[in-house]
């Protein structure tokens, strides 16, 4: 791809990114929201997260695989409990990928 | 008592642990992509959204053209939108330019630091503006590590780069789980998101198992109360 097709394309996916960002903050900060709105944000981080999360651990091309053969899954666990233990982001990542690395090297 | 952009950096430090890794894979993914250090360094400044970056990479590398990659960029990040919405209680008072600076700078992880410390209301602005840049600075730094890295490294499977991401959304939903019912909305969501990405929401997937799941919950709550 050309070098300037190339900036644009950054310069949307900017654009679009930003904005969403953005609007909300603005139109609403300093603003009492319902107490409805308020519950129901409170529920967005963690059902965000982990709608990002499990798809990329439960699928394998494109298909479920809750079966030995994905590493991914395997490797979900000792992440999740370096998570609840050191509550923080340095080390369940390395964990999770140390799980993967030793996995991919035994298969 | 530190002074509070020094406070802001320290309570930063875990999204640093974090980014630098990620960060890195999308260095060395975005170099295998064929993207120049220029343009991957400026995707890291001006775009800043790492599962976002990731999934760009990838649609760079398969030829996607423009179009195709800044609407899935859009849709991957719309959530962006419940995270400003969320914060922007807290954010009471701020000018409109301060509050542009912050959503620059708002993504899973600082949105996930900010949602916990932004409760203590006495936090200052220079503090959650230092959290926020030390974050990014650490972003562009893992970047650059993985185009310096990439061009090393001729195979990344061995290293596993491709499971930085999923296993820092494992901390950070770690974290924000506080109680049994955000656990269940967590579930629902999570078990939501694998069957519209099954049935072809194409990336629409992971806002739609959002909504659907938080709201649910609120229903459950709305009815439980009659």
């Amino acid at each position: 791809m050309d070098e300037k097709i190339i900036l644009l394309t950054i310069l949307g996916m900017a654009v679009v990114t930003y904005l969403p960002r953005l609007f909300p903050l603005l139109a609403l900060s300093g603003k009492k929201l319902p107490d409805l709105i308020v519950s129901w944000l409170n529920y967005v981080p963690a059902a965000v997260l982990a709608a990002m999360l499990l798809p990329g651990i439960i699928l394998s091309d494109g298909e479920i695989a809750i079966n030995a053969e994905n590493l991914f899954l395997w490797a979900a666990l000792p992440t999740f409990g370096a998570a609840i233990i050191t509550k923080n982001l340095f080390v369940p990542v390395i964990v999770g990928m140390l799980v993967v690395i030793i996995g991919r090297m035994l298969v | 008592m530190l002074p509070s952009w020094l406070n802001g950096m320290v309570q930063a430090l875990p999204i640093v642990l974090g980014y630098v890794p990620v960060g890195f894979a999308f260095g060395v993914l975005a170099q295998k992509a064929g993207l120049s250090m220029a343009m991957t360094l400026l995707m890291s400044v001006i775009v800043f959204a790492g599962s976002a970056q990731l999934i760009a990479v990838g649609l760079f590398s398969a030829g996607m053209d423009p179009i195709s990659i800044i609407l899935t960029t859009f849709v991957v990040n719309l959530r962006h939108m419940l995270f400003s919405a969320a914060l922007s209680p807290q954010l009471a008072g701020w000018r409109k330019p301060e509050l542009a600076g912050f959503a620059a700078e708002l993504t899973d992880e600082t949105f996930a630091l900010h949602s916990t410390r932004l409760i203590h209301l006495h936090a200052k602005k220079s503090e959650t503006f230092a959290v926020n840049i030390t974050a990014q600075i650490a972003w562009i730094f893992g970047s650059w590590l993985g185009i310096v890295g990439g061009r090393l490294i001729a195979e990344i499977e061995p290293f596993a780069l491709d499971y930085a991401l999923p296993a820092m959304f494992i901390a950070l939903l770690v974290m924000q789980i506080k109680n049994h019912t955000q656990g269940w909305v967590a579930i629902l969501a999570g078990v939501l998101s694998v069957v519209f990405y099954l049935v072809g929401f194409n990336q629409w997937h992971v806002i739609f198992a959002t909504v659907v799941g938080a709201s649910f919950r609120v229903f459950l709550e709305q009815w439980m109360k009659k």
